[in-house]
């Protein structure tokens, strides 16, 4: 009786393990996965509609030489495993949960906030210089995120030690800024090699 | 022998020595952090690569590959939290082991599996390479087409239950790879007249999107990761000499990982399960695999740290990457003119010896480093995680900017970051659209080289290697397909629909 008790106990805690181990190299099914399906599969229909006018098709000349062909190999492979990927998003969401699918949009739509700080971070560069606008860029975000006293110190001098090391010692290839144009020739030169 | 020694003696160089240094501990302590990983760190310094020596180049990123797997166990055994995707099986016997107050015994056997794993793989590619180097020659354009086509069904195949989004997502990746001009006909593919298009998009810069951008963007994002220093009681390096009492465990893994890591497109994942689930089929306590088994631990580190000397063969071989960091290495083999390819073993053995040294003795410096600093190297883990969010998004500017000085560039890359976000929050895979921009680059060139010497579907079969190959391609797709409808069958029997 103890033995089988031993064994069923044996069975259910590697149950549980293959469990998990089959989660970990295949996740769960998410909700808003129909999203990315629909978007994907969006996608690939609007290329199909525009690869006749995209793309070069020469009379007379063997499939595999022809500029279009992987541009059309790549659509209908998008199509058909779009369309798989959109039924099957379809059946699995009607059969079973996985999280909400707006609580999830809504969270990838916060990320745009700070695609937004990147792309201004960005457009700010050629003007202010790679330096001043890191500093400018890692204070505010900091400020941003809620980070007071010495953290908020941290952000500048972390963007400083970054603009320091990739700039002046392993010579990454980033412009001066358009404000480094108002310092004398002597300053200005260093500042374009090296901040 | 004397391939050997001229091969040490590249390596004996200062600047190949301190990428050495600077790859191994800059790896242990970047997989230490949760949220960065190797793939974020990779594509952040690849741009800054590209003004090294090949050399020093490739063993700057293949230290920080490597040895981040090593530090990557750190937060998995001792917060639950793995350092690195690949350290997630590690979560499941090491924090166990850390709640039942065993956190340096763990932490020692991680350390142990992952160079015993390493180090073998190493040891067995070195004395595999004159082989590869009479194989590679037999792989000619449409050989390597068909293995490049093998790694694209092999990358749709190892995503169990995912196969349709990674097939999807593959085939965009070949479809970015055709946009902009063709170095044909020089025609235009879907620029759509814009000039920013003409030629195309960079792989780096969706790499930089995919993997640094969208990583920096869920951390701001997400609500703050309280950043504590856990404790640690106890010899770490005596624990590591347990791991010989493991040594068939890790010796398995190993080979595992070896084999697995050769093949484009599997990787550590499918690895580690392989490993984890032969150590646990021949123990005989079965039942304390995932509650805190030490053979459990050893064998899912020793098959993941395999991985990488493994991943190197086909990169060099046939200049066809397995996943996504090599993927990103072959691009600094571009950049300096190093092709990959069945030339570079014939001509250039010393450089693929002198390569596969440099791993061997970064598995040495990460485990010496990880030995006598495993306590410092904890406070890592108290960096709060938006303020890395920060950290991350300002290194990827440097990244992405400095390959063209292009807004444009630093837009597409935002874009695929948020494209990044999605795939991550819904554990879709980001590799296929990788692979996609890489192989389909490789297929299409590959294709039209081989057309003059193809008159008939079968000339494509006409030689030993390809017939492999072809088989090989077969055999997988059967299986996939054989385990759609066992698995179809099961949940029928069960009356189940798919989760």
């Amino acid at each position: 009786m103890s033995d089988k008790h031993t064994d069923s106990a044996r069975d259910r805690a590697m149950a549980e393990t293959d469990k998990a181990l089959s989660e970990l190299i295949s996740p769960r099914h998410h909700r808003a996965e129909i999203v990315f399906a629909v978007l994907s599969f969006a996608i690939a229909l609007f290329l199909a509609t525009q690869w006749s006018s995209q793309t070069v098709w020469f009379e007379g000349q063997r499939a595999g030489r022809q500029p279009g062909l992987w541009p059309l190999i790549a659509i209908v492979g998008m199509l058909a495993f779009g369309t798989g990927e959109l039924i099957a998003c379809i059946l699995r969401n009607r059969r079973a949960g996985g999280g909400s699918a707006l609580t999830e949009v809504a969270l990838w739509a916060r990320t745009g906030e700070f695609l937004a700080w990147f792309l201004a971070y960005v457009l700010i560069v050629p003007w202010t210089g790679y330096l001043p606008a890191t500093l400018i860029f890692c204070t505010a975000l900091a400020f941003r995120l809620g980070y007071r006293g010495t953290m908020l110190w941290l952000a500048p001098l972390m963007g400083a030690v970054v603009v320091v090391l990739f700039k002046g010692f392993l010579s990454v290839r980033i412009p001066g800024g358009a404000l480094y144009e108002l310092f004398p020739r002597a300053i200005r030169n260093f500042l374009v090699l090296y901040l | 022998m004397d391939i050997l020694l001229a091969a040490l003696a590249t390596i004996t160089r200062w600047d190949v020595i301190a990428a050495l240094l600077v790859g191994s501990i800059g790896g242990v302590i970047i997989g230490a952090i949760p949220g960065v990983g190797p793939a974020v760190a990779i594509a952040i310094l690849l741009p800054a690569t590209f003004g090294m020596d090949p050399l020093v180049g490739l063993t700057l990123l293949l230290g920080i590959y490597g040895s981040s797997l090593y530090g990557g166990s750190i937060p998995a055994i001792l917060i639950n939290t793995p350092g690195t995707p690949v350290n997630a099986l590690t979560t499941y016997d090491g924090y166990p082991m850390t709640q039942a107050g065993q956190a340096p015994r763990a932490l020692g056997l991680a350390f142990g599996g992952s160079f015993i794993g390493g180090m073998i793989a190493v040891i067995a590619l070195i004395l595999f390479a004159p082989v590869l180097a009479r194989i590679a020659p037999m792989f000619g354009s449409r050989e390597i087409f068909l293995a490049a086509l093998l790694g694209c069904v092999m990358v749709v195949v190892a995503h169990r239950g995912q196969a349709l989004a990674a097939g999807a997502l593959l085939f965009f990746g070949i479809f970015i790879h055709t946009i902009g001009m063709e170095a044909n006909r020089y025609t235009m593919r879907f620029t759509f007249d814009q000039p920013w298009l003409t030629q195309g998009i960079d792989l780096i810069v969706v790499v930089l999107g995919l993997f640094a951008v969208s990583q920096a963007f869920i951390l701001l994002a997400s609500p703050e990761r309280a950043g504590k220093v856990p404790k640690l009681a106890g010899s770490v390096a005596r624990s590591f000499m347990e791991v010989f009492r493991y040594k068939r465990t890790a010796a398995t893994g190993a080979a595992c990982g070896t084999a697995m890591g050769i093949i484009p497109g599997v990787g550590e994942f499918v690895s580690q399960f392989l490993s984890y689930t032969f150590a646990r089929n021949r123990s005989k306590t079965p039942e304390m695999f995932g509650r805190g088994a030490p053979e459990g631990l050893v064998a899912s580190e020793s098959a993941n740290n395999s991985v990488p000397p493994a991943a190197m063969v086909p990169l060099l071989a046939l200049g066809i990457p397995g996943e996504e960091l090599t993927a990103m290495m072959l691009t600094v083999f571009y950049v300096h003119n190093v092709i990959p390819g069945p030339a570079l073993f014939q001509d250039n053995m010393e450089f693929v010896i002198a390569l596969y040294l440099c791993l061997a003795i970064l598995n040495i410096l990460a485990l010496l480093f990880l030995l006598s600093a495993t306590r410092p190297l904890l406070h890592v883990l108290a960096v709060p995680g938006r303020f890395l969010g920060l950290i991350i998004l300002t290194l990827s500017f440097v990244g992405i900017y400095s390959l063209r000085n292009s807004v444009i560039d630093c837009m597409v890359a935002g874009a695929f970051g948020l494209l990044g976000v999605m795939l991550k929050r819904l554990h879709l895979p980001t590799v296929p659209i990788i692979l996609g921009i890489v192989l389909g680059g490789i297929m299409e060139e590959r294709l039209r080289t081989s057309l003059p010497r193809i008159r008939s579907i079968w000339d494509w079969v006409d030689r030993p290697v390809s017939q492999i190959i072809v088989a090989l391609i077969t055999l997988v797709l059967a299986l996939h397909v054989w385990g759609i409808w066992r698995e179809w069958k099961g949940r029928k029997a069960n009356g189940q629909g798919p989760h």
